[in-house]
């Protein structure tokens, strides 16, 4: 890309080649995606994140045992034929139930990470335009956020999240996942704020809230998209914490966290219990923060190659 | 630089006292004290409970405001009131707070001191074999919950003990009880008994830490003052420890302060599942008790903590950072 072009030559340039015929220049987003699959961390948490959505998925669709059967002939067996990754204790499919505990920590894990970062771009944005008093209270709320035990509300809280009640989980994880990522926010948003696009939309008298929608938090979406990523793996890591001792997903249902807790007592004998559920978590988490690490290479044109 | 430090300073006495607050009336509108009694067998007269319930403060008839007012009219004086079997909360948690401070600080010394010197060492050699060591090792402790990690931890430590036929790490409680012998006996099976809960809970530090400073320290190497500094005669070594290390330094303290919640979290889980009885296995025992008292004390704590390492961090700042002692 020549970075000299005045705007002379440009209009030129546009009037000279009507239709867009001659040098097609690429979207951005055909530059971020050719630069996130040419790196080796992209195209690994790419390829190891989709084969963890295809098996936990898919795989259930075309395995004979459920997560809620038992096999009473098989007790604490290991892996099988029959029992792919072999059976808990009950009787239970181990193969069965960690695809279970991944489907619920993968889309807890992806829809706590979205609402914490559309709450982190509103509040930064909104503080960092608008500043004085609604700056003072969202930071402040932010504050008082950082400064409340999240583990502890989560867990005193976890009775109403029994029952089929996992999308409040989501939100009260999300809850307590968006404070540092709106300090930046509110940051980036001072120096937008000043900008020649977005004074010239104050000046056409464009309404404060529509600026901070359309044109502000646009323009911080490589941060934002960063950021969720990463919130990614942060959601499943508090989702297992949380569940590991029961203040999270409840049973019936199950979570990896669940699992891991329940493999951790018979891990010493019964290695398939425990290894399975954790060596799946850690490969999941691995590839959200390979998948993040290269998004943020990918956006940024100026990004060291840091490998 | 006293004004400002006293402006921040109210403010933090603020969010502690809203935050408390919060959580206590969260954790007494939540969690359920009754219940403990009607799991007895016989089940006890409900005057009778009630009368205990109310003694203790606990009782879910009374409003929740005025068991607040209650409640913070005895913190105001010093006291966290009393748990559910009726022991005093200070005196519990006090027992208790020195445990998690031994195992905090250690972690965090070990986790704050490796990460800064692997992720400064890291930058040094930019993509040498060190270099590219840390940075998997990291990427892949990352991605290991500390719940996990832990247990991994006490797997392998089962594994070699099995191996080796001695106990060479122990994985349950601080220390042996009833253990003979004099004081390097003492201070080994204390050793023994801390290896793996620091290593769990630091490790997830150095991580992120050696990151987060080889990030800085590649920012500071190519600055003109580290070369001006190498040009007027400095030793390499001087060079980077004094003038590039100390510069780089000042955005990782600032970043101390973050971590810090997520310390409080992994002591909590590592205290639980390492079997130490510090103020983080308390708590979750509480909350399966119904504990409100101590809920809301230990929440009160672990504010307090968030904002002493906040200070700390403002303060070290200040001592790096000529810039903020002026300005």
């Amino acid at each position: 890309m020549s970075g000299h072009v005045t705007l002379p030559d440009e209009q030129l340039a546009e009037q000279s080649s009507p239709g867009g015929v001659g040098v097609a220049v690429p979207s951005r987003g055909r530059v971020v995606a050719r630069r996130f699959f040419g790196s080796w961390g992209g195209r690994a948490g790419f390829a190891l994140l989709a084969v963890m959505f295809l098996a936990a998925f898919a795989g259930p669709l075309v395995y004979p045992w459920g997560y809620t059967d038992k096999d009473f002939t098989a007790f604490l067996t290991p892996p099988s034929p029959s029992h792919w990754f072999g059976t808990l204790q009950t009787g239970a499919d181990v193969f069965a139930v960690t695809m279970r505990g991944m489907q619920k920590s993968l889309v807890v894990g992806l829809l706590a990470a979205l609402v914490s970062t559309a709450l982190a771009a509103i509040v930064g944005a909104f503080a960092g335009y608008f500043l004085g008093w609604t700056d003072r209270v969202l930071m402040w709320v932010a504050d008082l956020l950082l400064v409340l035990p999240a583990f502890l509300i989560l867990a005193v809280m976890s009775p109403l999240f029994a029952a089929g009640q996992w999308p409040l989980f989501v939100v009260m994880l999300a809850l307590f996942l968006w404070m540092v990522t709106s300090k930046v926010v509110r940051g980036m948003t001072l120096s937008l704020k000043e900008r020649e696009f977005i004074l010239a939309a104050r000046f056409m008298g464009v309404s404060p809230t529509r600026i901070v929608f359309r044109h502000v938090i646009p323009n911080l979406s490589s941060l934002l998209v960063v950021d969720a990523t990463l919130n990614v793996s942060a959601a499943i890591l508090t989702e297992t914490g949380l569940s590991y001792f029961g203040f999270g997903i409840q049973p019936p249902d199950v979570s990896l966290g669940t699992l891991i807790a329940d493999g951790s007592k018979t891990a010493t004998y019964a290695p398939w219990t425990f290894w399975f559920a954790a060596g799946l978590l850690i490969v999941t988490v691995l590839a959200v923060n390979l998948i993040g690490d290269a998004l943020r290479d990918a956006f940024d044109p100026s990004a060291r190659r840091a490998r | 630089m006293a004004g400002f430090l006293a402006r921040r300073l109210i403010n933090y006495v603020a969010l502690i006292v809203v935050a408390t607050s919060l959580a206590y009336m969260l954790a007494a509108s939540a969690l359920d004290p009754r219940s403990n009694y009607e799991a007895r067998r016989p089940p006890p007269p409900p005057a009778v409970v009630d009368a205990r319930l109310d003694e203790l403060n606990l009782n879910n008839k009374t409003p929740v405001f005025q068991r607040y007012l209650r409640w913070s009219w005895s913190v105001l004086h010093g006291d966290f009131g009393k748990t559910t079997v009726g022991d005093p909360v200070n005196a519990d948690l006090a027992r208790r707070a020195g445990v998690t401070l031994r195992l905090i600080l250690v972690g965090l010394i070990v986790g704050s001191v490796a990460g800064v010197l692997g992720g400064a060492l890291a930058a040094v050699w930019q993509y040498g074999w060190f270099d590219r060591l840390t940075t998997a090792a990291s990427f892949l402790v990352l991605a290991v919950p500390t719940v996990v990690l832990a247990n991994m931890l006490i797997i392998g430590a089962v594994w070699f003990n099995d191996l080796v036929g001695a106990q060479i790490f122990l994985v349950s409680g601080e220390t042996t009880p009833g253990l003979e012998g004099g004081f390097l006996r003492g201070a080994a099976d204390r050793a023994q008994h801390l290896l793996l809960p620091t290593l769990s809970l630091s490790l997830g530090l150095i991580a992120v830490y050696s990151r987060y400073q080889r990030n800085m320290m590649l920012d500071v190497l190519g600055a003109d003052f580290v070369r001006t500094a190498r040009a007027k005669g400095l030793r390499r070594s001087t060079a980077l420890t004094k003038h590039a290390l100390r510069t780089a330094l000042i955005p990782a303290v600032t970043y101390f302060a973050f971590t810090f919640g997520a310390l409080i979290v992994g002591t909590t889980f590592t205290e639980k599942i390492f079997g130490w009885h510090g103020l983080g296995e308390q708590l979750i025992n509480s909350i399966f008790t119904n504990d409100v008292n101590t809920v809301a004390a230990i929440s009160c704590l672990a504010a307090f903590g968030v904002l002493v390492a906040a200070l700390a961090s403002d303060l070290m700042q200040a001592a790096l950072d000529p810039r903020v002692r002026v300005g």
